[in-house]
């Protein structure tokens, strides 16, 4: 990132380190955001998303390295990245007994949001968070969907320049999720950088850059693009009617790098899928296993992520037995 | 400041209102503990379940019975017929005491010899012990009086002898309600304002709403202030409560000023919201702030002289008694509502609870960061 002017880079971390009395939660990041991206923090639980984004949010001090968001320090001027950012936890944080409306001008009177600049954006919010019919509704009695809309609403109230989303499609159902992301999509837009964290892989396609993240450290980070192509030979997915056998048979053939199940489909990675894939298709006719449907197809970042865990876990593995 | 303060207030004052349940149970609670503990605290002995040994049957002795019974102190229950059966009341509790009055008693008193009755008292409960202890007693001296006197044929104003009369100050007839009424006063706003603070904030963190306000440009003591704020209306409200039943109902005089007792109460107040400020600091979820709630509550109670007399404690558990705040309010408001002292006399404490508000105050806003672990 040679090319990038500084002044460009909302968030930077360097050697980043958050350890717990047992673990270590988050483990030596570095990280460079860029003024307007979506940036998806992605990887399974316990990954050590949360910690990323608290110490990225200056709510928490990292045990090593260091931080800056929008030019600030995390820890020591915290409370200057506290104006411009806007931070959405990932269990629901508002006041359950409060409406609607009582969550967003509470919020609007903490960051002493202006009486103009507040006639204009809470029926704004209010509009594309699709609550305004709901303005009086306690917080606690609205759906998982719009009580994430809400806090989202809450996050934006006093226009902030960059947005931490902490899983916030977790929990919401699909339809919810769509007009979630559109929502984002339109900041994105607006100019906000977004920096959201996502156990879902199928998010990851709508972000700018993507970080994948595994037991503390970042495995990669890169276009959703570029990632999908580090993945080593073509793909080629089919449909047996004994999965586990399958697998088992086709593990051992030539030219196949990896076989993953997805489902009631097994993933094949190899090195050449028009050459492969007829001898695949022999290998299983001969064991008295029907296949349906063999076909090539594009690696998605689901795939891409679970080769590259299983790559750095066999790293891991290899560099301690030889140590 | 003042206005994120104001805003946090407003918001913990509908969390409040709107928890109808928590309201109804915030005004009840300090007249109902009022009234319990004013008539169960009571040490006041009276009608205390006695039983006859009457081994004598003579008109002297029912003349002594009756003299017991007169006294408001025993109620005699029954009589008995030996000493099993005595032993057997007081064992089951049907009887805290029993009078026994031995054969020949008639005979001694005519005689002029000196006798001897005894009388038993169960002193599992000490205090009741104790009170009826000294009535057995001077029942029993005054009518060995009255027994000279009938037998010299003179009346004691003719007699002259040592008297001594007693003068019982501030509380002349010795109502235990009117030592204990004040002492609730102080001892339930401290229960409740420790616990109300003590829990409002764990609140937010068991919310999880704690993460969300510490993005927020807002200030911990603005947080504090303004979580804390309805709380010190409610328990200025408790207090008022008491106070009216306490004066109405029971009848404590306010022999002081009402002003400065109001006033000092606010002062006291601080420092109960200030141990709460604390507890709520050191806990992260309701379990553990009730947890430190029950830790401080007893020592805090029992280490105060709201029940038991501090001068009557071994030292080392007198000098704990310096860190109680609660030791000092009581010494105040018996001193304003029995006594009628003015500051002057209240100096010591009142520089106290300061001295003990600033410090909790100043090492529990210390404790509040606006960071996770």
């Amino acid at each position: 990132m040679a090319d990038v002017n500084e002044n460009d880079l909302v968030i930077a971390t360097q050697g980043l380190t958050k350890r717990f009395k047992k673990i270590t939660a988050v483990n030596g990041l570095d990280l460079s955001v860029r003024r307007g991206e979506i940036f998806g923090l992605l990887g399974p639980d316990g990954a050590g998303k949360t910690t990323t984004i608290r110490m990225l949010c200056a709510i928490m001090n990292p045990t090593a390295g260091w931080a800056r968001v929008a030019g600030f320090d995390t820890v020591r001027e915290a409370e200057a990245i506290k104006k411009r950012i806007g931070y959405m936890p990932q269990q629901f944080s508002l006041y359950g007994d409060l409406t609607v409306l009582e969550n967003l001008t509470f919020f609007a009177d903490i960051f002493e949001v202006g009486r103009e600049a507040r006639e204009e954006r809470i029926p704004r919010l209010l509009g594309f968070s699709r609550l305004t019919g709901f303005r009086g509704r306690r917080a606690a009695h609205l759906s998982g969907g719009m009580q994430k809309k809400l806090a989202l609403a809450c996050t934006l109230i006093h226009a902030p320049d960059i947005l931490f989303l902490d899983e916030p499609t977790t929990g919401v159902d699909p339809v919810s999720r769509r007009e979630f992301w559109d929502i984002l999509t339109e900041l994105h837009l607006q100019g906000v950088t977004l920096f959201i964290s996502t156990p879902y892989m199928d998010e990851a396609e709508r972000c700018s850059r993507v970080a994948l993240m595994f037991e503390g450290r970042i495995v990669v980070c890169d276009t959703p693009e570029r990632i999908r192509g580090l993945v080593e030979g073509e793909l080629l997915e089919l449909r047996p009617d004994d999965l586990r056998e399958a697998a088992r048979r086709i593990e051992g053939l030539p030219g196949v790098l990896e076989v993953q199940t997805y489902g009631d489909l097994l993933h094949v990675f190899v090195d050449d899928a028009a050459r492969r894939g007829p001898a695949l298709q022999a290998a299983l006719t001969e064991a008295g296993i029907a296949v349906a449907g063999l076909r090539r197809t594009r690696p998605r970042m689901e795939e891409a992520f679970i080769s590259l865990i299983r790559r750095q876990q066999e790293e891991t593995e290899y560099g301690t037995r030889s140590a | 400041m003042i206005k994120r303060t104001l805003t946090i207030a407003r918001k913990e004052l509908i969390h409040i209102i709107r928890d109808h349940r928590t309201l109804v149970v915030l005004f009840l609670i300090p007249v109902v503990q009022l009234f319990l503990l004013a008539y169960a605290a009571s040490s006041d002995v009276e009608h205390l379940r006695t039983v006859v040994l009457d081994a004598d049957r003579t008109p002297q002795s029912r003349e002594l019975i009756e003299a017991y019974r007169a006294s408001s102190y025993f109620n005699i229950v029954s009589a008995v017929a030996n000493e099993e059966e005595l032993a057997q009341a007081i064992d089951s509790g049907t009887a805290r005491a029993g009078l026994v009055i031995p054969p020949g008693y008639g005979a001694d008193v005519i005689a002029g010899r000196t006798v001897h009755i005894a009388f038993v008292i169960d002193g599992s409960d000490p205090v009741i012990a104790q009170t009826a202890f000294a009535a057995a007693q001077s029942v029993g001296q005054i009518h060995g009086v009255r027994i000279i006197e009938r037998r010299l044929g003179i009346a004691t104003e003719q007699m002259s002898f040592l008297e001594v009369q007693p003068r019982v100050w501030y509380n002349p007839a010795m109502k235990s309600v009117n030592f204990m009424v004040p002492a609730l006063i102080a001892a339930i706003v401290f229960v409740l304002t420790m616990v109300m603070t003590g829990l409002t904030i764990v609140q937010e963190r068991e919310w999880g709403t704690i993460e969300q306000l510490m993005v927020t440009p807002i200030r911990p003591a603005e947080l504090v202030a303004g979580k804390v704020m309805p709380y010190v209306m409610i328990s200025f409200i408790q207090i008022l409560e008491i106070l009216v039943f306490g004066v109405f109902w029971f009848r404590v005089p306010i022999n002081g000023s009402v002003a400065l007792l109001l006033g000092l109460s606010a002062l006291f107040l601080v420092t109960s919201l200030g141990l709460g400020i604390f507890i709520s600091s050191v806990a992260s979820t309701f379990h553990q702030a009730m947890f430190v709630v029950a830790f401080i509550l007893l020592p805090a109670l029992f280490l105060s002289g709201f029940i038991y007399p501090l001068d009557a404690m071994p030292l080392p558990l007198q000098l704990i008694s310096y860190l109680n705040p609660l030791r000092y309010m009581l010494v105040i408001v018996r001193g304003i509502m029995l006594k009628g002292v003015g500051l002057e006399v209240l100096m010591e404490q009142v520089i106290a609870l300061v001295v003990f508000g600033v410090a909790i105050m100043t090492f529990a806003a210390t404790r509040f960061r606006k960071r996770l672990g």
